[in-house]
């Protein structure tokens, strides 16, 4: 029981900062409140396939920007692409980055987009790793038999 | 009245289109909490191959039935957006009356102008929460489309009352009720 409560109380702490830090935003917690017994892996599954939609469009967006001639309409297309991901999930620092990123896309600005993409990656792999630390805290509760505290 | 084929299903069938993974992962999460059979897809041109649009009709196959109340689609899509969807929905005599909800992460009031003009009972912007898909009953169509076969061109119409048809200018609890009383008052 001990363990369970520090756990729960090492959890509560962290997403708690996450969310003061700015990295996670309210829609965070509407997935987590579409979590339930009957879908007990939800969060899991969308921050998974945010990682993986995430890293292929960074790769994208790496290519994109190295061509000889940039489009930079297809830039925008992946930048909308990536925005529009991490509003659902909640990852608010990637967010406004793309948010920045759009502007000198719009401007056609290949040092501003170049910076844009360094920063969103950036942030990218930071909220990446929080979350990872964060789906860790909530299956050690699990495996210690108790329940991931709710946050609303 | 046409004649109405009811299923034994009584439970209603959202088809949701949208290109990005996380957000079909979503709305069909958010569609079957409300208990909502739910079919995703991922661009217009299969929403419309699932609507039977597409497909050819064979002379003499059975009429069948297509099992949609509701249609939402994004609106920022590659090839067809959701405007065009909706278009092609809107000018199909048999899919017309099948109501269509459109979401966007961007707030363009000309778009949702559009939109709304086309027919689109609602506008949802992203990212798409609880609320909003709790309001999606009263737009429900009440008995299921029938796709027709060659031979007869058979549709069963929705028995919706004049001011259901009027009700989204007057919900002012949702973003397009808003926009319209701003427009018209």
């Amino acid at each position: 029981m001990e363990i369970v409560a520090k756990l729960q109380k090492q959890f509560m702490e962290f997403i708690s900062a996450l969310y003061r830090e700015g990295f996670l935003d309210d829609q965070f917690l509407q997935l987590q409140k579409l979590q339930d017994e009957s879908n007990p892996d939800f969060v899991f599954e969308v921050v998974s396939l945010f990682f993986e939609d995430s890293e292929k469009l960074i790769n994208n967006l790496a290519a994109a920007l190295q061509q000889p001639v940039v489009d930079f309409k297809q830039v925008d297309s992946h930048v909308h692409q990536f925005k529009g991901s991490s509003s659902s999930i909640g990852a608010q620092r990637v967010k406004n980055a793309c948010m920045a990123f759009k502007s000198f896309c719009e401007e056609k600005k290949i040092e501003g987009c170049m910076q844009c993409l360094q920063h969103v990656k950036h942030e990218y792999f930071l909220v990446k790793n929080k979350l990872e630390t964060l789906l860790r805290l909530e299956q050690q509760i699990l495996a210690a038999g108790g329940r991931i505290p709710d946050l609303s | 009245m046409a004649q109405v084929q009811t299923t034994m299903d009584t439970q209603f069938h959202v088809l949701a289109v949208d290109d990005s993974i996380i957000d079909r992962k979503l709305i069909e999460r958010l569609l079957k909490t409300s208990s909502y059979q739910v079919t995703v897809v991922d661009s217009g041109s299969k929403a419309l191959e699932f609507l039977g649009l597409l497909s050819e009709e064979k002379e003499g196959a059975e009429a069948r039935e297509v099992g949609v109340n509701l249609i939402i689609t994004d609106y920022s899509m590659p090839e067809m957006t959701g405007y065009d969807l909706l278009r092609k929905i809107k000018g199909s005599s048999y899919l017309k009356d099948i109501p269509v909800i459109i979401m966007s992460s961007e707030n363009v009031p000309s778009r949702i102008n559009r939109c709304l003009e086309e027919g689109a009972e609602e506008f949802f912007l992203k990212p798409v929460q609880q609320s909003d898909v709790n309001r999606i009953k009263p737009h429900l169509m009440r008995e299921k489309v029938m796709v027709p076969n060659g031979l007869k061109r058979r549709k069963a119409m929705a028995d919706l009352s004049p001011d259901q048809k009027t009700r989204k200018y007057n919900n002012s609890n949702n973003l397009c009720g808003i926009f319209w009383q701003n427009i018209c008052e």
